[in-house]
């Protein structure tokens, strides 16, 4: 599946998307949250405070506990400023 | 049966709100009201001098969760039509960010959807707002006050995950 990163989220990963494939046991976006985070330092940064990144997969917002099965692109992004 | 037309735009280009405005009237005479909210980069943040923004956007989600929104605007309120235009990358102090504009036969609907619509482009669309600022740049934290307004609209709008 391909992963989408925007603002500060995209600036500590180091990159704006990559194609990844969870091992068996991530089965949410907070499991995959937990699993990118262990990947290396920028991740770890990246996703140190999980409770204030917010997902979507497929273009909808969603909740920690969605599960991912199916999804062909979750993003990870702080929370929305716009307007 | 009255028709509705609907206009969702991003772009980096800066854009007329009058023109915009004219546009949803145009050769009409069921409409009896039009709201234009009109969204401006100032040149301060938090009370520290910037020299611009820049806006993030995620192309396709955004669009689409725009649209989400403009969909329910239309399931609760009888309006005619509405316009969303959002800009995005680098803006200066004084140009248009952001334009949502309701038309409908009577005024309520016109604001009360013109108001709906705002609070949930500033909490709900993937937006964010970079600050340039002599210091540096830094990204725009956001506000407890913008969660509580699009809160107030509950619960048709929370069926989403939040």
């Amino acid at each position: 599946m391909k992963l989408v990163y925007f603002a500060w989220v995209r600036e500590r990963v180091g990159k704006a998307e990559e194609q990844i494939d969870p091992p068996t046991g991530v089965i949410t976006v907070g499991d995959l949250m937990a699993w990118l985070a262990g990947r290396d330092e920028q991740y770890a940064y990246a996703f140190e405070n999980a409770k204030v990144i917010r997902a979507a997969i497929d273009h909808r917002h969603v909740r920690p506990d969605a599960v991912i099965a199916g999804a062909s692109e979750i993003a990870f992004f702080p929370p929305m400023t716009g307007g | 049966m009255a028709s509705m037309t609907t206009t969702i735009r991003l772009q980096r280009e800066a854009f007329d709100v009058a023109a915009e405005a004219a546009a949803m009237t145009r050769g009409r005479t069921d409409i009896g009201a039009v709201v234009t909210f009109t969204g401006i980069c100032r040149a301060d943040e938090n009370g520290a001098p910037i020299a611009a923004l820049t806006l993030e956007h995620y192309p396709g989600m955004a669009e689409a969760e725009i649209a989400r929104h403009v969909e329910e605007a239309y399931a609760r309120w009888p309006l005619l039509g509405v316009t969303v235009i959002h800009r995005y990358g680098r803006i200066e102090p004084g140009e248009v960010i952001v334009l949502v504009a309701t038309t409908s036969s009577h005024r309520q609907a016109a604001f009360s959807a013109a108001s709906f619509l705002m609070d949930y482009l500033k909490t709900r669309a993937p937006f964010w707002k970079q600050v340039e600022a002599p210091t540096g740049t830094a990204w725009v934290e956001a506000k407890t006050a913008d969660d509580a307004a699009a809160d107030r609209w509950s619960p048709l709008s929370r069926k989403a995950a939040k």
